[in-house]
C-alpha cells in the first residue's frame, strides 16, 4: 500500500480549504497549531483564528461561545488534552446545549511513539462517544479525512474526529463513498469479518491477507464512525459470516469493540474477539516497536481470528 | 432596543423578582434562593434600567446584548427576570424544577428562549462570554456580552484562562460581574479560599476593574456606564452584596443559608420584609 499523509495532516488541509468557501468558520487553537496542522487555516485566515494558548478548558468554552453566537467552531489539540483535560467543558459547554462545535483529536494512539504515554490519546473514542449529541468519526487515511471534515461540515451538531501523528498507507484510492454512520467494506468474505478504524485498517487488510493463505476469507469494514454505529453492517457481519474480530488503537473498555459488542448481542449474538490496549498505559519507543509490543499488528490481528471458534 | 425605567420604577422591579425568587424555590421545595437574591440588584438594572439591547420577542436576534449566568444555581433570578422581560410568562415560574418544565434547576439553553448559555458546572460562562465577544467583533456588532459569576466560583482555573485570553483579544464588549456575598456551598468563602481582593487580581491580568456595592442601583449603573467607555480591555465589576438580600436578617442563625428554599412561613416573612 501506498503511504499517504498523516490524518492531521489531511484534516488541517481540508480545514484550511473549507475555510475559503465558508466565512462562518472559525477556528481555535491552544498553541499546538503547529502539530495539529490548524495553522495552515490559520495562516490564511488570521482573523477566524484564535490561539487562546495553553488552556484547553477555555478552548472549549470559547468555541462553544462562537458557537452560540452564529459562528461555526472547529478546535484542536491533542486528544489526550482535548478529551482529558477539558471533558466537563466538552459536555456542559458543547454536548448538552448541542452547539456546531467540531473537536479534532490529534496524536492519538501509541502510534505517537517516542513522546510517551502522556500525550497518548487511548480513551479519547471512548470519551467522545460518552457525550449526548457527539458524533464520532475516525478516518483511516488521507483521502477519507478529506472527506469526513467535508461531511462534517455539513453537520450543525457536534462532533469529534480522531487524527494520528504518522503518516499512513493510502485505503482508499480513486471514487469512494463516506457516509457518516455507514461503515465501508474494504474486503469480501464469508468465514468472518474484521471491523476496524484510523491506523488499524492497515493491519488489519494485512491480516486479511495472511488468513486467506490458508483458506479463510475474512470481510474487512472499515467503521470510521464509532457514533452513530452502523448496525445494519454489524448485523449483516453476524449474520452473514457468523464471527466477529475487532481491533482498534485504543483502550479495550469503551471503544469500538464495546459499541460492537452490545449491538452484537442486542442482534445477533456470534462469537466475537476484540484486539486493542488491555487496560495499560504504553512508553516511549518506536511506533512500530510499540505498536508490537502492546499487541496491535497483523499477527495479533490473525492470532485474534484463528482463537475464534469454527463456524458452526 | 433597551428597556429603562424610572429609578423608583427599577426598585420596584427589584422588589417583585425577589418575590418570585422566594415564590418559585418555595413552591419547588429546592434551590437557592440566597443565592439569587444577592444578585438581584446587578441583574434587574441590566435588563431593567437601560444597560442592555435585547427583544424579547427575537430572543436570538443578531447583534443582540448577551447575559450569561456563570453560577447557573442562581436560574431562579434569571427566569424571573427572563419572565419580567417577556420571554415567557410568568405562569411558568412556579413550574420551576418540576419535571416537563423548561425551567430546570440549572438553566438550559435549548429549553428556554433567552438563556443564552447552559451553566451548571461553575467555571464555564465566562469562556463563553469570551467567544461571543469575539464573535461581535468578527461581525462587527456593537454587542456587549455581561458575566455573572460568584465570588467562590472565581476559584475555578478557567476563569483565570477566560480573563488572560479576554485581555489579550482586548474585548472590551465583555463584562464579568462578580456576585460578592461572601459564602460557598460549605462556608464563608474568606474561609474556604479566600481572594479578596479581586479588583487588584483583574488589573493585573490587563482588565478594567471596579468595586461597587452591588444593592446600590444607582453605583451599579454608574459601573455599568463606565465599563461601556472603556477602549481596548475588559471590565470586571466586583459588586459586594449579601447573600439573601434583604432578608438576610430573617436568616441570621445560618447567614449562608446556600440552596435551601424558604418554608411557606418563612416564604411570608420575606415577602413582608421584601414589601
Amino acid at each position: 500500500m501506498k503511504l499517504g499523509k498523516a490524518t492531521r495532516e489531511a484534516f488541517g488541509l481540508a480545514l484550511a480549504q473549507l475555510g475559503e468557501t465558508n466565512p462562518d468558520i472559525v477556528v481555535v487553537d491552544g498553541d499546538v497549531g503547529n502539530s495539529t496542522r490548524t495553522e495552515l487555516f490559520g495562516k490564511k485566515y488570521p482573523t477566524r483564528f484564535f490561539n487562546v494558548g495553553i488552556a484547553e478548558s477555555n478552548l472549549v468554552s470559547v468555541a462553544a461561545g462562537l458557537a452560540s453566537s452564529g459562528k461555526r467552531a472547529w478546535l484542536a489539540s491533542f486528544a489526550a488534552f482535548v478529551m482529558c483535560n477539558a471533558y466537563d467543558q466538552l459536555r456542559m459547554s458543547v454536548a448538552f446545549p448541542c452547539l456546531d462545535v467540531k473537536v479534532v483529536g490529534t496524536h492519538a494512539g501509541i502510534s505517537i511513539g517516542e513522546d510517551g504515554p502522556s500525550q497518548m490519546g487511548i480513551e479519547d473514542v471512548g470519551l467522545a462517544c460518552s457525550l449526548p449529541n457527539f458524533t464520532v468519526i475516525v478516518p483511516a487515511d488521507e483521502p477519507s479525512t478529506f472527506k469526513a471534515i467535508e461531511a462534517l461540515n455539513k453537520m450543525r451538531t457536534p462532533a469529534y474526529l480522531r487524527a494520528g501523528r504518522p503518516n499512513v498507507p493510502i485505503v482508499y484510492e480513486g471514487d469512494f463513498e463516506f457516509q457518516i454512520g455507514k461503515a465501508n467494506q474494504l474486503r469480501a468474505g464469508s468465514d468472518l469479518t474484521i471491523i476496524a478504524y484510523g491506523l488499524m485498517i492497515g493491519p488489519v487488510l494485512q491480516a486479511a491477507e495472511e488468513l486467506a493463505k490458508t483458506g479463510v476469507q475474512a470481510r474487512v469494514l472499515d467503521m470510521h464512525t464509532i457514533k452513530p454505529l452502523d448496525h445494519a453492517a454489524v448485523l449483516a457481519a453476524a449474520k452473514e459470516t457468523g464471527r466477529i474480530v475487532v481491533a482498534e488503537e485504543h483502550l479495550l473498555h469503551g471503544g469500538l469493540g464495546s459499541a460492537v459488542a452490545m449491538s452484537v448481542v442486542r442482534q445477533h449474538p456470534v462469537p466475537m474477539r476484540f484486539v486493542g490496549i488491555n487496560d495499560t498505559f504504553a512508553e516511549s519507543g518506536k511506533p512500530d516497536e510499540l505498536l508490537a509490543k502492546y499487541g496491535l499488528t497483523a499477527a495479533d490481528i490473525v492470532k485474534a481470528a484463528r482463537d475464534l471458534p469454527a463456524r458452526k | 432596543m433597551t428597556v429603562r425605567l424610572s429609578l423608583p420604577d427599577l426598585l420596584a422591579k427589584a422588589k417583585v423578582i425577589r418575590r418570585h425568587i422566594v415564590m418559585s424555590t418555595t413552591a419547588a421545595a429546592s434551590g437557592h434562593p440566597t443565592s439569587s437574591m444577592s444578585a438581584t440588584d446587578i441583574v434587574t438594572a441590566l435588563y431593567f434600567g437601560g444597560v442592555m439591547r435585547y427583544d424579547a420577542k427575537n430572543p436570538t436576534a443578531p447583534g443582540r446584548d448577551k447575559f450569561i449566568l456563570s453560577k447557573g444555581h442562581a436560574a431562579p433570578l434569571l427566569y424571573a427576570i427572563l419572565a419580567e422581560a417577556g420571554y415567557f410568562s410568568t405562569d411558568l415560574l412556579p413550574t420551576l424544577r418540576k419535571i416537563g418544565s423548561p425551567l430546570e434547576g440549572h438553566p438550559n439553553y435549548r429549553r428556554l428562549p433567552g438563556v443564552e448559555a447552559s451553566t451548571g458546572s461553575l467555571g464555564q460562562g465566562l469562556s463563553i462570554g469570551v467567544g461571543a465577544a469575539l464573535a461581535a467583533k468578527l461581525d462587527n456588532f456593537d454587542a456587549r456580552t455581561y458575566v455573572l459569576t460568584g465570588d467562590g466560583e472565581v476559584a475555578e482555573g478557567q476563569i483565570w484562562e477566560a480573563v488572560m485570553s479576554a485581555a489579550k483579544y482586548r474585548l472590551d464588549n465583555l463584562v464579568c460581574i462578580i456576585d460578592q456575598n461572601g459564602y460557598q456551598q460549605t462556608g464563608a468563602t474568606s474561609d474556604v479560599l479566600d481572594l479578596r481582593p479581586l479588583v487588584p487580581k483583574f488589573e493585573a491580568f490587563g482588565w478594567f476593574a471596579q468595586e461597587i456595592n452591588g444593592h446600590d442601583v444607582n453605583e451599579i449603573l454608574i459601573a455599568f456606564d463606565k465599563a461601556k467607555h472603556i477602549k481596548g480591555k475588559p471590565s470586571a465589576i466586583v459588586c459586594r452584596t449579601v447573600k439573601g438580600y434583604p432578608i438576610h436578617q430573617m436568616l441570621a442563625s445560618d447567614p449562608n443559608h446556600h440552596g435551601k428554599p424558604l418554608t411557606k412561613d418563612e416564604a411570608e416573612q420575606a415577602y413582608a420584609i421584601i414589601g
